[in-house]
C-alpha cells in the first residue's frame, strides 16, 4: 500500500529525514517510536502532503502512484488520513458542518454526487456512537474550546467518517488519561479491517498496550535504527533510546 | 463645474423648495453651508484621509434634489430587508420617504421622519435640544446639515423599550444619470430605555451614488442602544458614514459594521463619553475585493471615569481591495479607571491588497488600562493544512478560515434573524457553505 524508498526531507534547508525506508501492506498496524526531535511528525506531515517540507532525495509510493506532486487533499481523497496531534481550532464552523465539507470535498474528488442530507445525519450520528461522541459534541466548533481528550477523539471521529486507507496516528495518545485512550484506541481497533493500514507514531508505548502493533520502528535523527515486533516497544519502554544512538554513528 | 461650487450655487434654490419655515433651521442651514464653503471637501493632505481620496467620487455630475418614486414595490427591496421577522420600517427612496413601504409609530415610541420631525410642534423641544449637536464641524457634516431634508427620527421616550427592532433603508433607484444622497437620522433614547436599529443603504442599478450621511444618537442614563450597519452596497455606490453618539452614564451602547462591498466606504464613527460606568462598543468585519475601499475611521472620547470601550475589527481584502483601520482613543485627565481596549486583524489575500492600520492612543490619565493590537498577515498555513488534510481544497478551506476569522464579531449581534443573514452572506461571498447541524 506505501512504500517508502530513502526518503529525505528538510525544512528551511535543515534535514530532519535523511533516508526513511518503509513498506505498510493493507491489514497492517505499524508503530514509530522515538526520542523528541527524531522527526516522527516531519514523516507523517511529508506523507500527508505538508508544503513546507522539501522532499529532497527518494519517493514515497501510496497504491502504486508516487506522491511528491500531488496536494494534501488530492492525498487525502486516495484514502491517506492523517490525526493530528495539534488539530486546530476552526471558530463558527460546527463539527457536522465540517464533516459535511470533508465528505462531499471526497465525493466529488471520486466523481459522486454530494451526500443526501439524511444520509449524512445517519452516517455522521452512527460513528459518533462509535466514538461515544454525543450530540451536543457535533454542534460545538470544531475544536474551539475542547480539552485535549475532546481533540483526539474528534480526530478518530473524523477517520471513522472518511474511512482512510492509511490512518497516520501522529501522537494521538498524548494529552489523553486512560480512560479517553481506552475509547479511542477501541475506535481505531474497530475501524481495522484486512484492506486498510495504520501508521501509530508515538513516543511511548502506553497506546501499544491497546492497539497492538505488526511492526515497530525506531526513528533516531531522520532514520530507522532498528525494527522489529512488538516486544521491541516494550524493550524501549525498558532501555529508553540511548542504547540505539551509538548505531548511527 | 466642481461638485462644491455647484453644491454652494444650489443652496438657496434648495432652501426655497424644501426649507420650510422653521427659522432656527434656516439659521443652522445657513451656518452649514458657509462653513462648507469655507472648508470644502477633505483632501489627502489631512492626516484623517491620508489613505482615503474622494476625487474619484466627487468627479461625477451629481444630482441632488430629491424627486419621489413611488414606483418600487415590496418584492423589489424584499431583499434587503430582513422581512422574516416584525420590524418597523424606515424606507427612502432616492432620498424622499417612502409611505407604502414603511412601517412608522407613534404608539409610545416615535418612529417617524425627520422631515416632520424638523417642522412640527410635538418635536420642537427635541429637535432643538439634539438637533446638529455633536456632528463635528467638518466639511462632510456640514454639507449634509446645509441639505438636511430627510431621514429617520426615532426618539424612545424614558423607561420605554422599542418593542421591535427598527430598520432604516436608503435606496437608489439610478433614475438621475448620478445620485447625492444625505440622509440624516436623529435618535435619542431617553433613560433606561432600549433600542435595535439596522441601518442600510442600497443601489438598485449600477448607476454612480454618493451618499453623505449624517447620525446623531443621543443614549440616556442606563439606555442600551444597537446598531447594526450593513454595507454591501453595489460597486458603483460610495458611502460616506458619519455617525456620533453621545452616551450618558451607565449607558450601553454598540455598532456593528459590516462592510462588504461598495466602491468606496468611509466610516467616522465616534463615541462621546459623558457619564460614568458607560460602555460603547464598536465591532466591523470588512470583506472585499475588486478595486474597493473601506476606511474605519473611528474615535472613542472618554471624559469621565469608570468607562469601558471595545472596538474588534476583522478585514479581509481580496483582489486590488485597499482598507485604513485609525483608531483613536482619547482619555481624558478626569477619566480614571477607563478600560479601552482595541484591536484591528487583517488579512491579505493577494499581494495587491493593502491595508493602512493606526491606533492612535492618547491617553492623559494615570490609571488606566489601555490596549491595542494590530495583525496583518496571511491565513495560518498550520490551519489550512489541517484543513487540506481531510480533503477540503484550497480555496474552500481559505473561505472556511475567513468564515472562523471574521465569526466572532458576529456573536455580539443580538438579533438573531439578522445574525444569520449575516452570516449568510458572509459564507457566500468565501463561498463556503456553513449552517448544516444536526
Amino acid at each position: 500500500m506505501l512504500k517508502i524508498k530513502n526518503l529525505h526531507a528538510s525544512i528551511d534547508d535543515k534535514e530532519i529525514l535523511k533516508g526513511i525506508n518503509l513498506e505498510i501492506n493493507p491489514g497492517e498496524v505499524h508503530a514509530i517510536m522515538g526520542p523528541n526531535g527524531s522527526g516522527k511528525s516531519t514523516l507523517s506531515s511529508v506523507i500527508a502532503g505538508k508544503e513546507e517540507f522539501d522532499m529532497t532525495q527518494g519517493e514515497i509510493i501510496f497504491e502504486d502512484q508516487e506522491l511528491s506532486d500531488l496536494d494534501p487533499e488530492e492525498r487525502a481523497h486516495k484514502g491517506i488520513f492523517l490525526s493530528f496531534q495539534y488539530p486546530i481550532e476552526i471558530p463558527g464552523v460546527s463539527v457536522t458542518n465540517f464533516m459535511k465539507a470533508a465528505i462531499n470535498a471526497h465525493r466529488k474528488a471520486n466523481g459522486k454526487e454530494d451526500m443526501k442530507a439524511n444520509e449524512m445525519l445517519k452516517l455522521i450520528k452512527e460513528k459518533s456512537e462509535l466514538l461515544e461522541i454525543d450530540r451536543k459534541f457535533l454542534s460545538r466548533s470544531l475544536n474551539e474550546g475542547f480539552s485535549g481528550g475532546e481533540k483526539k477523539r474528534n480526530e478518530i471521529f473524523q477517520m471513522a467518517v472518511l474511512e482512510p486507507k492509511l490512518a497516520i496516528l501522529d501522537e494521538t495518545d498524548s494529552g489523553l488519561d486512560i480512560d479517553a485512550l481506552k475509547v479511542v484506541a477501541k475506535g481505531v481497533n474497530k475501524l481495522r479491517t484486512k484492506d486498510n493500514a495504520v501508521l501509530l507514531i508515538t513516543h511511548y508505548q502506553r497506546l501499544l498496550n491497546y492497539i497492538q502493533p505488526d511492526f515497530v520502528h525506531v526513528l533516531v535523527d531522520g532514520k530507522i535504527v532498528k525494527s522489529g515486533g512488538k516486544e521491541l516497544a516494550l524493550e524501549l519502554e525498558e532501555k529508553g533510546y540511548d542504547w540505539l544512538k551509538p548505531e548511527i554513528v | 463645474m466642481e461638485l462644491k461650487d455647484k453644491l454652494v450655487s444650489s443652496f438657496l434654490a434648495f432652501e426655497e423648495e424644501f426649507g420650510g419655515e422653521n427659522d432656527d433651521l434656516h439659521n443652522i442651514r445657513n451656518q452649514a453651508i458657509q462653513d462648507f464653503e469655507r472648508i470644502g471637501f477633505p483632501a489627502k493632505k489631512e492626516e484623517a484621509w491620508k489613505y482615503t481620496s474622494l476625487n474619484s467620487v466627487l468627479k461625477h455630475d451629481y444630482s441632488f434634489f430629491p424627486k419621489k418614486d413611488d414606483s418600487l414595490e415590496y418584492r423589489d427591496i424584499k431583499d434587503y430587508l430582513i422581512d422574516n421577522i416584525d420590524t418597523y420600517d424606515l424606507v427612502f427612496v432616492d432620498g424622499v420617504y417612502s409611505s407604502h413601504l414603511s412601517q412608522t409609530t407613534h404608539d409610545k415610541i416615535d418612529v417617524c421622519l425627520m422631515s416632520s420631525a424638523l417642522c412640527k410642534a410635538p418635536y420642537k423641544t427635541v429637535v432643538d435640544k439634539y438637533f446638529n449637536k455633536i456632528a463635528p464641524k467638518t466639511g462632510l457634516n456640514a454639507l449634509n446639515t446645509a441639505f438636511t431634508r430627510e431621514g429617520a427620527y426615532i426618539h424612545i421616550q424614558k423607561n420605554k423599550m422599542a418593542d421591535k427592532p427598527i430598520q432604516i433603508i436608503n435606496l437608489s433607484t439610478g433614475k438621475e444619470a448620478a445620485m447625492l444622497l444625505q440622509p440624516r437620522n436623529l435618535i435619542v433614547v431617553d433613560e433606561n430605555s432600549h433600542v435595535q436599529i439596522i441601518e442600510r443603504h442600497q443601489s438598485l442599478t449600477d448607476k454612480p451614488v454618493l451618499t453623505n450621511a449624517v447620525t446623531e444618537i443621543f443614549a440616556g442614563k442606563r439606555a442600551i442602544v444597537d446598531y447594526y450597519k450593513i454595507q454591501n452596497d453595489s460597486t458603483s455606490a460610495s458611502l460616506i458614514d458619519n455617525t456620533f453618539i453621545e452616551q450618558q452614564s451607565e449607558s450601553f451602547c454598540s455598532v456593528h459594521t459590516f462592510s462588504l462591498g461598495g466602491k468606496l466606504t468611509r466610516n467616522n464613527l465616534n463615541f462621546y463619553q459623558k457619564g460614568e460606568h458607560i460602555d460603547s462598543t464598536l465591532k466591523g468585519v470588512t470583506l472585499i475585493e475588486g478595486k474597493q475601499h473601506v476606511d474605519h475611521n473611528t474615535l472613542v472620547h472618554h471624559i469621565e471615569p469608570n468607562c469601558e470601550s471595545h472596538q474588534d475589527y476583522k478585514g479581509i481584502f481580496d483582489g486590488n481591495a485597499t482598507g485604513v483601520f485609525n483608531g483613536k482613543v482619547l482619555v481624558e485627565k478626569e477619566a480614571q479607571k477607563t478600560n479601552a481596549y482595541q484591536s484591528n486583524n487583517n488579512v491579505l489575500l493577494t499581494e495587491k491588497a493593502t491595508i493602512n492600520s493606526k491606533p492612535q492612543l492618547e491617553i492623559f490619565a494615570d490609571d488606566v488600562k489601555c490596549s491595542h493590537g494590530c495583525t496583518i498577515g496571511q491565513l495560518d498555513e498550520d490551519a489550512l493544512f489541517y484543513l487540506r488534510s481531510r480533503g477540503i481544497p484550497k480555496r474552500e478551506a481559505q473561505g472556511l478560515m475567513m468564515y472562523a476569522f471574521a465569526n466572532n464579531v458576529l456573536e455580539s449581534v443580538k438579533i438573531p434573524e439578522l445574525k444569520k443573514r449575516i452570516n449568510k452572506l458572509i459564507a457566500e461571498k468565501l463561498g463556503v457553505q456553513v449552517g448544516f447541524n444536526l
